[in-house]
């Protein structure tokens, strides 16, 4: 591992999940350097969201090691643990804001939570991320009067409220429609670019992978099948990347007429 | 002809049923001694807890309040007649206050309090499971289960005697309105006989009985919620089962709660 130059932010080593006898990963091994974007790319149930789960001890995976800013993460206790997770972001699909809690109260959780902060730095932060949303008017609402996209962004200003060097994003762009879609891949490559975050985002989304990929990979049955460039593997002669892809261009060409 | 019962179908069901059974028994015994664990433990949730009372308390207290006067009411129109007819009339307010003291007012309140908190909780819970925003806590560095499930169940643990000394309360009062229907009785008479016959060994144990009895609905209906799963399907099933789970155990540690009282204070002397 090359942390000590600044270069390998997260490092997968054979990491395997089965539930109930049926094998979700099987041997994922990758790396992540720093300030990369990396696309975990591949078709729906490939174990792409377990991947990320387990990468952050949401899951317990069967076998392997997960090394996260050096750190052991699968032997860590749960102090350690959850001190590591203050330094990672997480957009889940669903973007999973805190129903009870107003836009405000649900971007102050975290911070509240975990840091010692005056209320004028809250205030402070609460503000810029939302404006780095665009969605500064929406700070008094509840999630139940948010649309599916703005729901999106104040997830992502969550995720980035307490200034992560990891983010890992679940399938940021699902259920969204194509401009808006668009919208959220763009804002993720702008704040990434800003922030100087490393990201892992978990997609089957080939618009938005396009958009935010330094480099991707492809799940497939669990496994690694490929790993390069999206342009590298969208023109790749290799016949199961070309199966694999041209049905994914039909699927983003049909969302986008 | 799929539907037809068959010794091996009714023993495949029966089996998957007591393993159900069991492994529910065996998560809820966990989840109470993980309770336990964390209770003690920083940050003490206070303000949630707080919150939790007052929400929990004043969404049932008019269920509660309702019910509790009907029961006295019925109960007092009840015993009447039977009373008269063993000549122990004098002893209706007696009789009323020590069913409603030791027994009806505790029992009759902790099943309404599982009806309506277990079955929110366990829905509240359920929900935020399967939207994953207990995910989403637990990765900003927040352990759900000491935000969530333990302010609650402390929550529930600590508000339902309160509610059930009001309920006790009403519950007489409901009672007197019946006794005075028929027989000409003032309040502070009635108040007084009630005092008389209601003995410290009725009172206490009554009430601290519904400590357990809070913990229960509780326990069950954060256990319930929070391991659920299966989307909205589950969430519905959690809510359901909190109910039905929670008032069942109320029974059942009622049962052994009342063998307990009575060997530490035997009404006969």
């Amino acid at each position: 591992m090359d942390l000590a130059n600044g270069e390998v932010m997260v490092e997968i080593k054979d990491l395997y999940k089965s539930f109930n006898g049926n094998t979700v990963l099987d041997g994922v091994s990758f790396n992540v350097t720093e300030a990369e974007n990396m696309i975990v790319f591949g078709r729906s149930g490939t174990g792409k969201s377990v991947l990320l789960k387990c990468m952050i001890r949401l899951m317990e995976p069967d076998a392997g090691s997960v090394f996260i800013q050096g750190k052991d993460v699968l032997k860590l206790d749960l102090k350690e643990l959850n001190d590591l997770r203050k330094d990672i972001g997480f957009l889940f699909q669903g973007a999973a804001l805190y129903d009870s809690m107003s836009v405000r109260e649900n971007l102050e959780f975290p911070l509240i939570r975990n840091f010692d902060l005056d209320r004028k730095e809250i205030d402070e932060r609460v503000h810029f991320v939302l404006e780095a949303v665009s969605l500064l008017e929406a700070i008094d609402k509840m999630p139940s009067e948010l649309s599916g996209g703005m729901k999106k962004r104040i997830g992502l200003a969550r995720s980035i409220i307490t200034k992560p060097k990891l983010m890992l994003y679940d399938e940021p762009t699902t259920g969204l429609d194509p401009i808006t879609s668009k919208e959220i891949s763009a804002l993720i490559t702008d704040l990434q670019h800003a922030l100087k975050m490393t990201s892992i985002v978990v997609t089957h989304d080939l618009l938005c992978a396009k958009i935010i990929a330094d480099r991707a990979i492809i799940l497939d049955g669990g496994k690694i099948v490929k790993e390069g460039s999206i342009n590298d593997l969208t023109t790749s002669n290799d016949p199961l990347l070309k199966n694999f892809f041209s049905d994914e261009i039909i699927e983003t060409n049909g969302s986008l007429k | 002809m799929n539907n037809i019962l068959t010794p091996g179908k009714l023993f495949s069901t029966t089996e998957k049923r007591l393993t159900e059974f069991f492994s529910m028994i065996g998560g809820l015994s966990n989840f109470s001694i993980r309770f336990l664990k964390e209770v003690f433990l920083p940050p003490y949730e206070i303000e949630q807890i707080r919150k939790h009372m007052i929400e929990l308390g004043m969404k049932t207290l008019p269920i509660v309040g309702v019910t509790g006067f009907i029961i006295g009411l019925v109960i007092a129109m009840q015993l009447s007649p039977v009373l008269k007819r063993f000549g122990a009339e004098a002893f209706l307010p007696g009789s009323v206050g020590i069913s409603i003291v030791r027994e009806l007012g505790p029992v009759i309140c902790a099943l309404i309090f599982a009806g309506r908190v277990s079955s929110g909780i366990g829905a509240e819970l359920g929900s935020m499971r399967v939207t994953e925003q207990i995910d989403a806590m637990e990765v900003s560095g927040v352990n759900p289960f000491r935000y969530l499930v333990v302010t609650r169940i402390f929550a529930t643990t600590f508000i339902l005697p309160i509610l059930t000394v009001y309920v006790i309360f009403i519950s007489l009062i409901g009672a007197y309105i019946a006794v005075v229907l028929v027989q000409n009785m003032t309040w502070a008479y009635y108040l007084d006989r009630v005092i008389f016959a209601v003995e410290f060994g009725d009172a206490i144990p009554g009430v601290s009985k519904t400590f357990v009895f809070g913990f229960i609905v509780g326990l069950v209906g954060s256990y319930k919620g929070y391991t659920a799963e299966n989307g909205t399907e589950g969430v519905g099933k959690a809510s359901t089962s909190a109910v039905v789970v929670s008032s069942l155990l109320i029974l059942i540690f009622d049962m052994v709660l009342v063998k307990l009282t009575l060997w530490i204070w035997p009404t006969v002397k």
